[in-house]
């Protein structure tokens, strides 16, 4: 019953207040008047003491309830004194131990590409220009409601996230935009953190940039010599001029890394939406200047090496189709699927995803991620660039799609999977030859049919003004292609898609003469524009593979109810097979996770290759593949060789390129072209006017 | 874990509990025991132990000992989480509650109350920062540096510092011959706003007073940090890292995205010398200037809003730099003698830090300029008759002081020689000009090396002196602001080698001599033209009321193996002359005597002058120290002390309306509690143009 502990610990305990306790607990570690009690019982007379006291005092005090409490000090207490005195043993660890610790588990590592490349002599040449993408650059407050005192130039984006979890409403309106103007609601000044440090790192311990800014550092690069073209990312590209001057900026900053660098041209590395970005701005900076940069039609020859595209998604991502339908990816609605009812109820009282689904649709840049080239690019009913036509025997399909996966590793097997259609609404859809889809058009129909009972919904989503009548009529659509999806948004969220169109542009140029090409919106088209007249530039395409990647997605009407998407992904749809495309509702394709081979390839392997409509003055092009290959061990954390959208930027061998083509490299000096996958094939399959 | 449990009682019992486990003879047995039990217990087997209790009952009290550690620390984490899950809970305007419970209603900030006038962001805004409060980041370093890989080396928690201090002064030092890094290291500032908003966690330097512009709607494009190293000399910051030219860039492009409005410079401390040197750079011609042509400045700049500006330099500069002792440094060692002088650590703490802050060029801009015709000869100095009396006053007022208000009348009678920047001995110091004899010290022979001067990794220059050139120089006796940069020379040349070749200290004869277009120059403003801008504004803002080290009296230190032979003798002491454990402080703001801060804005730069041949206009405001009234208010908004004052209201008023377009006169002109324009009266300094017949003194 009574243990020690309890038992002795009753000498000096006070029995009501854990406070004095406390105290008595002080005195006695400290002075040694208290101890002879407790320490010196061996003796015979302390013993006999201790006696005296110890059976009354068990009585009253050694019952179980004080026992129970004092454990669990005890219990904490020790937690912490280890925890504290491995933290001591940590910090005076020196700091070369981790690195022992990983060689004698996998052997000797590579030398970092930065040490590696020293050794070989590489000195920083030309300035850097860091662009980075959506999501990963952090944002800041500068004016905010009342909620959001003493938050005054902190991270509401990026770093801890730590004030997401302490007031989340509060969090969500700053970190919206106005949903008429794009820009933020009056009384709100979230902009973007400028500096290195803005997208070093996205959370603590998630680099983003860092490690190829460390690895750039090595061969002698330092902050003069680097710039991150921070923007704020949730504002369509055009806006950021308009508010912040962003693109005045990076112009002005670019000049500058060229005047103090003797003359030195800059090499760009934009990252995921960056890529589109940097499109727009190097036809802003050619424009003359009211509404362009007025920096004469040589600008990017005279300032530019080099465009190194990372994870580029050029034509867009079907993800973003998925997040604008229904604010799902393949992760989300995997999630949903295990535990249904934990994101849809409104735990907390919060709609978690509405709000987020709200907050998500008042950024214009989204927009830019929305697949461009329409069935050109992405494959119509039955045709698709990443597979054999279905016209062709079943046989010759299965061949052909071994071979496309032998190549890259086993994605998956795409027998009989039509990735042209974006969207299905259930397997059978997906499969079935088009002649024997019968379609209704959706776009007559009249919406305003209300949801029962959708006052009460205090968030604003436009798919509460749709109707019974216009849901079923989505559904009875069947199967949308990436053509067809832009009606379908236009359709299921038409305020949205009007400010999304009056920014963005998703067709593909038949005359790129014509005036009306010269108007913003079709600056981050690279369809719809011609490249800078730069014949010394070169743009490079460096892009993980070797990962699924959302190619479409198989969609069912959820359930009605109250305030919620009446769209959902049918994680209940499987491939017939093990290796099939299809998991989860979502059709994979090779890449790397977030782009797919098609939008981060074509540009580089057909549209700008040699000297072509899109490339009049004939700037060369490189594609640079990296294989994806999972981290062999968790010391690696996210691993040297990952080709997935984010890690990639922790790739040696990309860090290799990119560190080669600074200190002076052409793209012949770094060997060309380097592909697994066949996107040089599906290139030739789509057939676009050059 | 059972092995580290273990180890545990064993440590921290080994000191208090030696003799009673010396005592225990079975003392081993039990240990393996012991941790038994503590498992067994945890497992619910109370049974067992009850009885093993019994038989063994010596074994218990060494359990007992470390686990009343374990549950004292357990409940003082309780305790703590507890209340930091409370404090984290309260909402955040919790704080202000209970000051303003206390204390009465707090005044808004300024920002809050000038938006409710209805003030706008318009001029946008550049910070120069001061000297030390810049942050610098390791981009390159040795081997004892891994993983600092830009991590902060100076400027917020300084945890290097005591992790590995010899590492840390070695790559915080420059290169002696070059005044720039070391070979494969690269120490560099870190950019943007968070280059100086705080210098270390929770002390702000500028972070209040962006606080207060965003209020009024600035942001990150509008303000621009003109962060830039601050060891370097300041032409060195351009050829190392072009920092001139970034911030010339920065400016256009400020003014350029702001629809052409000009823009309003803020510079602190040292940022004030290093703006002076900017604005004749970037009008120089290109090859050592900015080519920016001679109107740039006037096309860019709306005002230059300079805080605690030390225009002609700090005597505490000379302190740093003689001994590198500040009043501060020189009262510790006299509380704790030997604290700083032995070799505690081996770290021979002072001289490392000497040596460090020697290798720095800017801290030669801080020496005193202008010499004798500015800080006063061997018999007088512009502040003469100033006395303590009216800073006992001040002092009383401000209950810092315990002189008593008695003394009011006595200080009066009696005036320190202010002129007298250092004197050997209290005697020299007060003796008439005429009693002292000097023996010149520049042509004492040096070499006659010290014993023994084997500690050469502490590099200071005094080893080199010999006893013969120690003895010359404290029989000069006493040193005016003209000798004592002689005093410099003989004693650190290689150091003042490299301090001339950037940095000028004197007056100007003739300001078209082609010589003064060297960038040495640029940073004296005695010795250069401000630009041609008649619209522009030159402010001085600067706090007052603060006892400032003005002179210092010395004592040749008991000779003892690689120390500094000179210290500032803390015991001299005179209440009537304001001396004070051997330091003469006059008022200003704790570090910049007031006639520094005003003197060029009083008298050098008023009207037309031949320094400022466009009549610039320009304008002194003064801020009267208050010390905050307890300790909630931190710092204190009425703070008047050299960083402190940029979260003083009143200053980030003037700022706020400065920035939003209000001139000089809309301000209310000058606003002066010191003596300033009297002082400046008595400095005999030729503000014509005309040839000169000769300069006089």
């Amino acid at each position: 019953m009574s243990k020690p502990l309890s038992f002795y610990r009753s000498y000096f305990l006070s029995k009501t207040m854990s406070f004095l306790r406390r105290r008595n607990g002080t005195d006695s570690s400290k002075t040694r008047v208290a101890d002879p009690n407790i320490k010196k019982d061996g003796a015979a007379d302390d013993d006999k003491k201790k006696d005296e006291y110890k059976i009354p005092q068990r009585r009253n005090y050694g019952s179980k309830k004080w026992s129970c409490w004092d454990n669990c000090c005890w219990f904490i207490g020790l937690i912490c004194s280890i925890w504290w005195f491995c933290l001591f043993l940590y910090n005076t660890m020196p700091d070369s131990i981790p690195q022992f610790v990983t060689m004698a588990i996998t052997g000797p590592l590579p030398d970092p590409p930065g040490v590696k490349l020293r050794k070989e002599g590489l000195m920083a040449n030309h300035p850097v220009v860091l662009v980075p993408g959506v999501v990963t650059g952090g944002l800041e407050l500068w004016e905010g409601r009342h909620c959001a005192e003493g938050l005054l130039g902190k991270r509401l984006w990026g770093g801890s996230f730590g004030e997401f979890y302490k007031r989340p409403l509060c969090w969500l309106e700053h970190i919206s935009l106005d949903n008429d103007t794009g820009f933020d609601p009056p009384g709100i000044r979230v902009r973007p953190v400028t500096g290195l440090v803005a997208a070093d790192y996205f959370a603590t311990g998630y680099f983003v940039w860092a490690v190829v800014i460390a690895n750039l550092a090595h061969i002698g690069y330092e902050e003069k010599s680097l710039y991150m073209a921070a923007y704020d990312w949730r504002l369509s590209f055009q806006n950021t001029e308009i508010r912040d001057q962003s693109l005045t900026r990076i112009k002005s900053n670019i000049e500058l890394l060229v005047a103090t660098h003797g003359g030195k041209k800059v090499v760009v590395l934009p990252h995921s939406m960056g890529v589109q970005y940097f499109l727009h701005f190097m036809k802003w900076v050619e424009t003359p200047a009211p509404r362009g940069g007025g920096g004469g039609p040589d600008w990017c020859a005279k300032h530019i090496k080099a465009i190194m595209n990372i994870g580029a998604p050029f034509l867009g991502s079907p993800k973003s189709i998925a997040l604008h339908f229904s604010i799902e990816v393949r992760d989300i609605a995997a999630l949903r699927a295990q535990a249904p009812g934990l994101l849809d109820k409104d735990v907390l009282g919060l709609q978690t995803f509405k709000h987020l689904m709200r907050m998500f649709r008042t950024w214009d840049a989204t927009f830019s991620m929305i697949p461009k080239g329409g069935e050109t690019i992405w494959g119509g009913l039955d045709w698709s660039p990443e597979t054999e036509t279905v016209n062709n025997s079943a046989k010759k399909g299965t061949d052909n799609s071994t071979r496309n996966t032998g190549g890259n590793g086993n994605i998956c097997n795409t027998k009989g999977v039509n990735y042209g259609r974006l969207i299905s609404f259930s397997k059978d859809w997906a499969e079935t030859h088009s002649s024997k889809i019968e379609r209704v058009d959706f776009k007559h129909v009249a919406k305003g049919d209300k949801l029962t009972n959708s006052s009460n919904c205090d968030i604003w989503l436009e798919y509460h003004e749709m109707g019974n009548r216009a849901i079923k009529a989505v559904a009875d659509h069947k199967v949308y292609t990436a053509g067809s999806i832009l009606d379908l948004l236009h359709y299921v969220a038409p305020k949205l898609m009007a400010r999304g169109a009056s920014h963005f542009s998703y067709g593909i140029a038949d005359d790129l003469d014509d005036p009306k090409y010269d108007e913003y919106k079709y600056w981050s088209n690279p369809l719809e524009t011609k490249l800078p007249n730069a014949p010394d530039m070169e743009i490079y395409s460096l892009y993980g593979v070797g990962l699924p990647t959302e190619r479409g997605y198989i969609y069912k009407v959820a359930p009605p109810s109250d305030c919620s998407i009446p769209f959902q992904i049918d994680t209940s749809v499987d491939g017939d097979s093990e290796d099939s495309c299809l998991k989860g509702g979502v059709f994979s394709g090779d890449g790397d996770e977030t782009v797919p081979i098609i939008s981060a390839g074509f540009m580089c392997a057909k549209g700008w290759r040699g000297k072509t409509r899109f490339n009049p003055s004939g700037i060369r092009t490189y594609n640079r593949e990296y294989k994806h290959a999972p981290p062999a061990n968790l010391l690696e954390g996210r691993g040297t060789q990952s080709g997935s959208h984010v890690d990639l930027l922790g790739n040696f061998a990309l860090i290799e390129d990119v560190l080669r083509v600074a200190a002076g490299a052409t793209g012949e000096d770094i060997g060309g072209d380097r592909v697994y996958s066949d996107i040089f094939k599906w290139s030739e399959r789509i057939n676009i006017k050059l | 874990m059972s092995s580290l449990r273990r180890r545990k009682p064993i440590n921290e019992s080994s000191d208090s509990k030696h003799n009673e486990e010396e005592e225990d003879e079975d003392h081993d047995d039990v240990d393996a025991d012991g941790d038994d039990d503590v498992n067994g217990k945890n497992k619910k087997t109370p049974s067992k132990i009850k009885k093993k209790r019994g038989e063994k009952p010596p074994k218990q009290p060494k359990w007992s000992c470390m686990d009343t550690c374990c549950w004292f620390i357990g409940c003082i984490c309780i305790t703590w989480w507890l209340l930091l899950f409370l404090y984290n809970a309260m909402p955040a305007s919790f704080p202000q509650y209970v000051t303003e419970a206390i204390t009465g209603p707090l005044p808004d900030p300024p920002g809050v109350k000038l938006k409710k006038e209805g003030l706008e962001a318009k001029h946008p805004v550049v910070f120069v920062p001061g000297i030390v409060t810049g942050g610098l980041e390791l981009w390159e370093g040795r081997e004892c540096a891994e993983g600092l890989f830009r991590k902060r080396l100076w400027g917020g928690t300084f945890g290097e510092v005591y992790k590995r201090p010899l590492c840390w002064v070695e790559h915080m030092s420059l290169d002696n011959e070059t005044g720039l890094d070391p070979c494969g290291i690269r120490v560099r500032p870190v950019s943007g706003l968070v280059a100086a908003d705080y210098f270390a966690p929770g002390y702000f330097v500028w972070a209040v007073l962006i606080a207060n512009l965003a209020r009024i709607g600035y942001e990150d494009k509008t303000m621009y940090m003109a962060a830039y190293d601050w060891r370097l000399s300041f032409q060195n910051t351009e050829v190392r890292d072009q920092t001139l030219s970034r911030i010339k860039s920065n400016i256009e492009l400020l003014v350029a995205t702001n629809g052409g409005r000009k823009v309003v410079v803020i510079p602190h401390s040292m940022g004030v010398l290093y703006f002076l040197h900017f604005m004749k750079w970037v009008e120089a011609p290109a090859p050592m200037g900015g080519g920016g042509g001679p109107d740039w400045c006037s096309k860019h700049i709306k005002a230059v809003v300079n805080i605690g500006g030390p225009f002609l330099g700090v005597p505490k500069a000379i302190a740093g730099l003689f001994s590198a002792e500040a009043k501060d440094i020189a009262v510790a060692r006299a509380l704790a003698p030997g604290f700083l002088d032995n070799d505690i650590f081996q770290f021979q703490t002072l001289q490392h830090v000497m040596r460090m802050s020697r290798t720095w060029d800017s801290t030669m801009s801080m020496i005193p300029r202008g010499g004798n015709t500015i800080w006063g000869g061997l018999d007088w100095s512009p502040e003469e008759g100033n006395s303590c009396a009216k800073k006992g006053e001040k002092k009383n007022e401000t209950q810092i002081a315990d002189q008593a208000g008695s003394e009011n009348a006595v200080c009066k009678a009696k005036s320190a020689n202010y002129g007298r920047i250092i004197s050997f001995g209290k005697d020299v110091a007060e003796a008439p000009s005429s009693d002292i004899e000097r023996i010149d010290f520049r042509g004492a022979i040096k070499g006659h090396s010290a014993a023994n001067t084997t500690c050469r990794d502490v590099w200071t220059e005094y080893h080199d002196m010999g006893f013969a050139g120690i003895k010359a120089v404290a029989e000069y006796k006493t040193y005016t602001a003209d000798s004592l940069v002689d005093l410099l020379h003989f004693v650190a040349p290689k150091m003042m080698a490299r301090g001339t070749a950037h940095f000028s200290y004197g007056v100007a004869d003739n300001l078209d001599d082609p010589q003064y277009k060297h960038y040495k120059y640029w940073s004296n403003p005695l010795e250069t033209r401000l630009p041609n801008a008649p619209d522009m504004e030159i402010y001085s803002l600067y706090g007052v009321g603060l006892p400032t080290e003005r002179a210092y009296v010395y004592k040749l230190s008991p000779h003892a193996e690689c120390s500094i032979p000179f210290k500032i003798d803390t015991s001299a002491d005179d209440e009537d002359t304001c001396l004070r454990d051997g330091v003469y402080s006059v008022d200003g703001d704790e570090t910049v005597p007031v006639l520094s801060a005003g003197f060029m804005c009083a008298k050098g730069w008023r009207g037309k002058t031949r320094f400022n041949p466009s009549g610039i206009r320009t304008y002194i405001r003064e801020y009267n120290h208050l010390p905050p009234a307890n300790l909630l208010e931190g710092r204190g908004t009425l703070s008047g002390a050299h960083v402190d004052i940029m979260g003083n209201f009143a200053l980030i008023e003037d700022v706020i309306r400065i920035a939003a377009g209000a001139s000089g006169e809309e301000l209310g002109g000058d606003q002066v509690y010191s003596k300033i324009f009297n002082w400046s009266e008595k400095i005999n300094l030729r503000l014509d143009e005309e040839i000169p017949v000769h300069s006089s003194r």
